[in-house]
């Protein structure tokens, strides 16, 4: 589904994705961990397609199309979802509302008509049962005055609503309680499917307790340098990333 | 800074919609301005002489003026001497009634959207259109005059209400008031009359349509609207002008009167023609817009949401002289390439426990320049005087201003006056978001300046909001990404 061959990006002229090598089949979900300031963010980023990264060298694939050929906005209606790590406040716009006209574009790119107000309302409760995510919030001005929480929730409740093919979920865990952090896993455990796909980027070990990965890759300085299964995360949560550090950085040549 | 200088390379605003003219005959006074052509006028519209004697005094009045500067706006003199005062189609006779009207009249509304057919109006809303000079169609005239509701031009209210035009006009905004009022009251040509008899509740939005057609010709209409005691009334105004290379005048005024426990709503949705990219041509709107809260509890409120001409210099205000009187100004101000509009309101509370509530949202894009210019004044005797006053500027792009002169004069130390303002730009992380989301840009920049703006939208009557809504979205198309 997702191939991304020798990714390179940098910002403002500073190289920092330096490689990024990762196959994703269909029905699976791929952990990425790391240290803070490693590119777990930035190669969410680019694979969503922000501009002020540049693409120096690479290619991705998605469901056959050169992703970065696409616009943001080609991407999304393509089935490419970001949970944002910190999602952004549109004030006067309600959930709903920004929503309506979200899905209302996805359908138009997929030759769909567009939903009604009374689908579109059914089609919410729906979701809003699965995140567990209160009416109330979803009238109120996009992410303005939510709690770091209601923020990653109201995420997934997107997510929901517009399900994607490829869900790229970052840091979603943090701020989040263990209670809601159980809602959450739960809403994205029943959203997967054998058709779609999950990358969790985080680097609590924690979550993947929940929404247990099928592959962890530790990303370190803008490469992925250790690939392996559920184990690995465990490991991680018991050594720290220090180990990992220290074997790249003697064998680096950078 | 990657988007920001793409923004200023890619100012490619969609073209104004309403940009054509048609040719009929026209009735039209010579071009200049002298006694000559105000007395061709009065003539012209067979007035009375008292309202001839208060033309020419107010034209004297105009000559000893000189022209404001103080606006925060730029542009080339104009010379009043090349105008033409007065222009109206030729119809054969007087229409009566709507459907005497010339239907190549009724075409060009047709073509704006605006069906005067009473039949075909779903949203049973009375409308007043003015082209050019003159009030062409009233509609729903006689549904209204069961009421007692006066709704007509103001030609017509000068020969069937005499009495009420005498008493009212010129109360609220005198001839001496500014440069543009005085030379409105000396020209004005038509406009709109209105009256709401004492206890009524008018039924249905009133609403006036003016549109210039006539190139070179100013438009000055005057609107009279007279609320009396515990009546309600909600008035929109909407405009629009063809696209033309030269700059053309528009100075109106409108003069607000409410009596006890009355209250007047005032909606404007202004799209004059804004001139091209280059800033060629477009509107000057100079206008004059005034309210008096004459009676104990009453109360009236403008919303404005303006979004054309190539130069805005208007100040709806209120007089607050009831007791427990109370104003409120609701605007949005966008402005896109080289437009220009210096905009505010006067909040003045002369009675006691009086309340004004100001709430401006400016969209600066492009090269523009959006101010504004509000004064809050409280006089000795309005004792428990309150205002709240939150003024906004969103900048998309960086070579566009934004200005807030707020003036606020406190005469009576019990008066609780609090202002707010903020500055923002329209984020590229907010676009981003939407982008990610399946939302094209453009729609994106529409859905953000509409959250931004939903305070003042919220205020206009449903169908005018929708309106509202889509014009801002084409006014600010092409000015991000
Ligand atoms: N806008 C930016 N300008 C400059 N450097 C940036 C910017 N965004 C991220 N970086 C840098 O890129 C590196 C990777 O950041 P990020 O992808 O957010 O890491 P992670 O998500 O793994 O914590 C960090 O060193 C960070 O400082
Ligand atoms: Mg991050």
């Amino acid at each position: 589904m997702l191939s991304i061959k020798n990714l390179h990006a940098s910002i403002e002229g500073t190289p920092i994705l330096r490689g990024i090598n990762l196959e994703v089949k269909a029905g699976e979900v791929h952990a990425i961990m790391g240290p803070n300031g490693s590119g777990k963010s930035t190669l969410a980023s680019v694979l969503a397609g922000r501009e002020e990264y540049e693409v120096t060298e690479g290619e991705v694939f998605f469901q056959g199309k050169e992703l970065l050929e696409l616009s943001p906005e080609d991407r999304a209606r393509e089935g490419v979802f970001l949970a944002f790590q910190y999602p952004i406040e549109i004030p006067g716009v309600s959930t709903t509302n920004f929503l309506r006209t979200a899905l209302n574009q996805v359908r138009e790119y997929r030759g769909l008509e567009p939903l009604d107000a009374v689908k579109f309302l059914s089609l919410m409760k729906e979701k809003m049962a699965l995140v567990e995510i209160d009416q109330k919030l979803l009238s109120r001005s996009l992410n303005e005055g939510f709690s770091g929480g209601e923020k990653k929730r109201n995420e997934i409740f997107q997510m929901a609503m517009l399900e994607p093919v490829l869900s790229i979920l970052d840091e979603t865990d943090s701020g989040l309680d263990i209670d809601a952090l159980r809602i959450v896993s739960n809403g994205v455990n029943k959203l997967k499917s054998k058709k779609s796909a999950t990358i969790v980027v985080t680097h609590y070990q924690r979550l993947l307790d929940y929404i247990v990965p099928d592959f962890v890759h530790v990303l370190y300085k803008g490469r992925i340098v250790k690939s392996g299964t559920k184990e690995l995360a465990l490991e991680l949560e018991e050594k720290g990333y220090d180990w990992i550090k220290e074997e790249v950085d003697s064998t680096a040549t950078v | 800074m990657s988007k920001d200088n793409q923004i200023l390379e890619d100012l490619n605003s969609k073209e104004y919609e309403h940009g054509w003219s048609v040719n009929f005959e026209t009735d039209e006074a010579p071009i200049g301005l002298n006694e000559d052509i105000i007395r061709w006028i009065s003539t012209k519209k067979e007035e009375p002489h008292w309202l001839l004697d208060w033309r020419l005094k107010a034209f004297k009045i105009w000559q000893g003026m000189t022209e404001p500067a103080w606006a925060n706006v730029n542009y080339p003199k104009m010379d009043l001497q090349a105008l033409r005062y007065y222009s109206a189609p030729k119809q054969s006779n007087k229409p009566k009634n709507i459907n005497e009207v010339d239907p190549e009249l009724i075409a060009i509304y047709e073509r704006l959207g605006i069906s005067l057919n009473e039949q075909k109006r779903l949203q049973g809303i009375a409308i007043d259109v003015v082209l050019d000079s003159v009030s062409v169609a009233t509609t729903f005239k006689e549904t209204l005059g069961k009421l007692g509701i006066v709704f007509c031009s103001f030609s017509e209210a000068v020969k069937e209400h005499p009495e009420l035009v005498k008493k009212y006009l010129g109360s609220v905004v005198p001839m001496t008031d500014n440069y543009y009022a005085a030379l409105n009251a000396a020209v004005f040509s038509d406009g709109s009359f209105c009256y709401i008899p004492k206890g009524v509740r008018c039924p249905m939005e009133l609403s006036t349509y003016f549109r210039i057609n006539a190139a070179n010709t100013g438009q000055f209409e005057r609107t009279l609207i007279v609320a009396d005691d515990s009546s309600y009334v909600s008035y929109l105004e909407g405009c629009t002008a063809p696209q033309r290379d030269e700059n053309q005048l528009h100075a109106a005024v409108v003069e607000i009167f409410a009596g006890a426990h009355a209250e007047v709503k005032y909606s404007t949705v202004q799209n004059w023609y804004p001139g091209d990219k280059e800033g060629k041509g477009g509107i000057y709107n100079f206008v004059t817009k005034r309210g008096i809260c004459a009676g104990d509890h009453s109360k009236i409120s403008w919303t404005q949401v303006e979004t054309g001409s190539a130069v805005t210099w208007k100040y709806p205000s209120c007089i607050l002289k009831g007791d427990h009187s109370i104003g409120e100004f609701y605007s949005v101000a966008v402005t896109n390439n080289y437009q220009q509009a210096d905009t505010g309101t006067k909040m003045i509370h002369i009675g006691k426990n009086t309340k004004s509530r100001i709430v401006s949202k400016g969209i600066s894009a492009g090269k523009s320049q959006n101010s504004y210019r509000g004064q809050v004044q409280v006089m000795k005797r309005a004792q428990n005087a309150r205002n709240f006053s939150q003024c906004d500027s969103l900048l998309m792009g960086n070579q566009c201003g934004a200005h807030t002169f707020p003036y606020i004069d406190i005469a009576n130390p019990s008066a609780k006056v609090e202002h707010e303002a903020t500055t923002s730009k329209i984020g590229e992380d907010q676009i981003f978001y939407c982008n990610q989301r399946g939302i094209a840009t453009e729609d994106a920049v529409a859905l953000i300046v509409n959250g931004y703006a939903k305070e003042v939208l919220n205020q206009l009557p449903m169908e005018f909001a929708v309106e509202a809504q889509k014009l801002l979205a084409l006014t600010l198309e092409g000015s991000v990404g």
